[in-house]
């Protein structure tokens, strides 16, 4: 445990300007994995993890690594537990009372889910989108800027900053910044979602979560949403839950099979849905079942 | 056929009582105001009460009453929206959260009176202030409190469970995520419960009889040092309010009056629940229609 | 070992702003925990001082019919017989509740079952209103109204037990009203589209489904109605006519535990006998008080067995 603490090399977490470094960095590292197949390196995993919710047995001893810079599709029937295992990324399980987790999330080598971890930190490192768009009761203004507020940032400056470029980096910026002091809550669904994607951006996350963040939307706005996570994969490691088949295999480079809350496979994206290895897998992925 | 006509006769006999209970509060109001509009004047409204001859004002207790009003939901308000807050956002199902929601409802159902008795003990005999505005406020807040801590808890609980996921998965602390995300989605709900509580307080009397007295000190209208004892914002002199002057006169019956007078405050009192009552509906209104307008 | 960022701890600000949030959110629930344990122990210790500091015998206390507190001992005295109020008390409850009972009830039914667009939009308000009046406005109305009505009609003075009664009935029935009209609200829409397919009125299906599913509701709402005319103190005072002694008729001026205190707390000495037997009177009333809480529980736990 300790070594894997030292081995990783500390990352500045709290530093804003952290944008133009990563981005140098990444951009070396976009060339490296031109190649999803190819094994880059790893942003986030889990080992033997298990969920529970009171006595529900919610994941069962699911080991899965997340690549830098990769969409990852997390997909299975209702109910296989793919959205619980996504929360439990960044530690949103610990809002519900009853659940309870074991096993290791390691990020920079450190397992998150001991209980000494800052999940003030975790959580701006690992950004969550939902089904739903939740904008705050807010204007748009206040909703990118209320998350990196708390995370320090003080001066007007600053701030205006990382809103115009949050919301150009979720293409919404042209269609918002003529009226960024009017409430979030007069945007469309699909303007809405990318704000709260924008929202989540605001943070400089590293791994985005996103829980079928189309589904509730119409055609259009989900065509604009998968462009948009296209665009951002170049700087962030992406894990989507869809129940959209034709999406998952559209946008991601590899895709996890959920079922009863087991693991089931897990590929890249083309071996999934060509020529999967288990049964199960192509049964689902070929619509006979889910 | 019989089972149709004893339903006609029931359906009647409802509508009897609801036309009952319709009457009974026009004929209350119609009744009170009637009584109570032709004594108002703006030198009743303003002048000292007499203690044994006619042409009684109510001045001085207006003043208490609404200055009452203020000091106890200074108190109010902020321990019973914490309250709610703690019952809807920490509370964890088990002995504890049982035990403070029993003594909610304990208090909530405990007589004013008692609250009153206790409020002698402690804010008059044991802190040694005597009847103070002071006394009487702590006294209502803990009489209110129930009620402020049920309607804070209620609309915070109706504040969507997305809005503090959304919050808190940006890395935000749970308390800056209830204070600026959850709070002001709620505030309509809590101003309406705030509205609905000072309602309360303003007409009640037999939890300030033993606290605020029943007497008020010759006051000063132009000292406006807290700490002087003839200023009317001197928190620790005795005050008398409304509704308690209007217990008093009746029972002491010293004054010639005393029908008058009172009639004169019921109005008033009256007056003011019912714009605590309108305005409540109509902030109530705003919002929701604000809401859900927003959310098209 | 240097820290790691994603342990090295919250930054302080933040971290204590958080921590003390939740401090002030517990802070308040304490002052209401404390309230009413300090409730409890100051009027139990005032309370039953009369009985362990001053030796009043309990039952001479509780079964008493002579109140004369001033009576010196070569009198025969003091007399501490409370009784009478408590009869006064229980009576005024009691019929309060027995006049505002099934008016409540009907009134709820009316706004729920019989005209539930209108009706409701209507009443709602009206019960609002009447629930907010204050109890001394109450207590003035039936002062200059309600006693020289009867008074005029009935005969004696007028003050007494059946003004009270009339005062009480007025106040509760908002209670009554509004609590019924919840447990209505609470049955399921299918129990009663059942009753009607079988071709029952409305009479029948209110008869016979309705007020057995919110029966239990209903005894809250009266039980509730009851703790607050039982706890009402200026409104009653203000027109039972204060009597002492044990009252035969409803139109005898009589008094109640609460009239009681109101009227003598203010007259006795902190300390003395007679101020003890009122905080013995005070605790009476608590216990009552808690006695209602409890029964409101019991049934409310009784309800649920049986919708079960």
């Amino acid at each position: 445990m300790t070594d894997s603490l030292t081995s990783a090399p500390p990352r500045p977490v709290w530093v804003v300007d952290r944008w133009s470094e990563t981005r140098a960095l990444e951009e070396a590292e976009d060339r490296a994995v031109s190649q999803p197949a190819a094994e880059g390196a790893v942003a986030i995993e889990t080992r033997s993890l298990n969920v529970y919710y009171g006595d529900v047995h919610a994941i069962k001893d699911v080991s899965l690594k997340f690549y830098r810079h990769e969409i990852t599709a997390l997909i299975g029937p209702s109910g296989c537990g793919k959205s619980t295992y996504l929360r439990s990324l960044n530690r949103m399980n610990d809002t519900i009372p009853t659940a309870r987790t074991t096993g290791q999330i390691l990020l920079d080598g450190v397992d998150v889910g001991r209980p000494d971890v800052d999940v003030w930190a975790l959580r701006k490192r690992v950004g969550m989108v939902w089904q739903r768009p939740n904008p705050f009761n807010k204007s748009i203004y206040e909703n990118v800027a209320f998350a990196p507020r708390f995370h320090g940032v003080r001066k007007k400056k600053d701030l205006d900053e990382i809103v115009e470029r949050s919301l150009r980096a979720a293409a919404l910026w042209d269609e918002v910044k003529d009226r960024l002091h009017e409430s979030a809550l007069g945007l469309s669904g699909g303007q809405q979602q990318r704000l709260v994607i924008a929202r989540a951006l605001a943070v400089e996350p590293e791994i985005l979560l996103l829980d079928e963040p189309a589904s509730s939307l119409d055609p259009v706005s989900t065509a604009k949403i998968e462009e948009l996570l296209f665009e951002l994969k170049k700087r962030y490691t992406i894990i989507i839950v869809t129940h959209n088949m034709q999406q998952a295999a559209r946008i991601s480079d590899r895709t996890a099979f959920f079922l009863n809350g087991e693991l089931i496979e897990y590929a890249d994206t083309k071996t999934i849905f060509t020529r999967p290895s288990r049964k199960e897998t192509e049964d689902y992925v070929s619509g006979r079942f889910g | 056929m019989t089972a149709k006509i004893v339903d006609r006769v029931m359906t009647a006999v409802f509508y009897l009582i609801a036309a009952l209970l319709v009457v009974l509060l026009v004929g209350l109001l119609g009744y009170i105001l009637a009584r109570g509009l032709p004594k108002l004047s703006w030198t009743f409204l303003t002048s000292p009460p007499q203690s044994l001859s006619a042409g009684s004002g109510i001045g001085p207790q207006l003043f208490n009453s609404i200055y009452m009003l203020f000091l106890t939901m200074l108190f109010t308000v902020p321990i019973g929206v914490g309250g709610g807050i703690y019952l809807a956002e920490y509370a964890r199902p088990g002995r504890l959260t049982d035990t403070i929601r029993a003594a909610i409802e304990v208090l909530s159902s405990l007589p004013s009176i008692v609250v009153g008795l206790f409020g002698l003990i402690v804010f008059v005999y044991y802190t040694g202030w005597g009847y103070t505005l002071m006394g009487g406020a702590l006294a209502l807040m803990l009489f209110n409190l129930p009620l402020m801590v049920r309607t804070s808890e209620e609309a915070i609980r109706a504040v969507p469970h997305e809005q503090r996921e959304a919050s808190l998965a940006l890395g935000v602390s749970r308390w800056r995520t209830i204070t600026d995300v959850v709070l002001p989605s709620a505030l309509p709900g809590i101003v309406t419960g705030a509205i609905l509580t000072a309602g309360r307080a303003f007409g009640e009397a037999a939890a300030l009889i033993f606290t605020a007295g029943m007497s008020t000190p010759r006051l000063d209208f132009h000292d406006w040092n807290p700490l002087s004892p003839t200023s009317p914002f001197n928190p620790f002199r005795p005050g008398e309010t409304l509704a308690v002057n209007i217990w008093k006169v009746n029972s002491e019956g010293l004054i010639p009056d005393a029908k008058e007078v009172s009639a004169g405050a019921s109005a008033v009192l009256v007056i003011a629940v019912l714009l605590f009552n309108l305005m409540a509906r109509f902030l109530a209104r705003v919002f929701y229609r604000r809401m859900t307008a927003a959310k098209l | 070992m240097e820290a790691h960022p994603l342990i090295a701890g919250r930054r302080t600000r933040e971290g204590f702003r958080d921590r003390l949030g939740y401090a002030a959110t517990l802070l308040s629930v304490a002052v209401i925990l404390v309230a009413v344990a300090a409730i409890y122990l100051f009027v139990f210790s005032r309370g039953l001082a009369t009985f362990f500091v001053n030796h009043v015998n309990v039952l001479d206390f509780l079964f008493g019919t002579e109140w004369r507190p001033t009576l010196t001992e070569s009198e025969g005295g003091p007399k501490f017989g409370v009784l009478p109020f408590i009869v006064g008390s229980f009576i005024v409850t009691f019929f309060s509740a027995l006049i505002a009972g099934p008016i409540g009830i009907g009134a709820a039914i009316f706004m729920t079952e019989i005209a539930p667009s209108w009706g409701r939009k209507l009443m709602q308000p009206v019960i609002e209103i009447l629930v907010g009046i204050p109890s001394v406005v109450y207590g003035f109305t039936g002062l200059t109204l309600i006693v020289p009505f009867l008074r005029e009609h009935a005969g004696g003075l007028g003050f007494g037990l059946l003004a009270g009664i009339l005062v009480l009935a007025v106040m509760i029935l908002p209670t009554v009203t509004s609590i019924s009209v919840d447990a209505l609200s609470a049955v399921p829409p299918e129990i009663k589209a059942g009753s009607y397919a079988l071709g029952a009125t409305r009479w029948q299906t209110i008869w016979r489904i309705l007020m057995r599913a919110s029966a239990p509701g209903f005894v809250t709402a009266v039980i509730f109605g009851m703790a607050r005319a039982f706890g009402e103190a200026l409104a009653v005072q203000m027109v039972i006519g204060n009597g002492k002694n044990m009252p035969t008729s409803l139109l005898e001026p009589a008094s109640t535990i609460t009239t009681v205190i109101t009227m003598n707390m203010g007259n006795t000495v902190a300390g003395s006998v007679e101020n003890n037997v009122l905080w013995s009177l005070a605790l009476l009333l608590l216990l009552m008080s808690t006695v209602f809480i409890f029964a409101v529980r019991w049934v409310g736990r009784r309800g649920r067995l049986m919708s079960r």
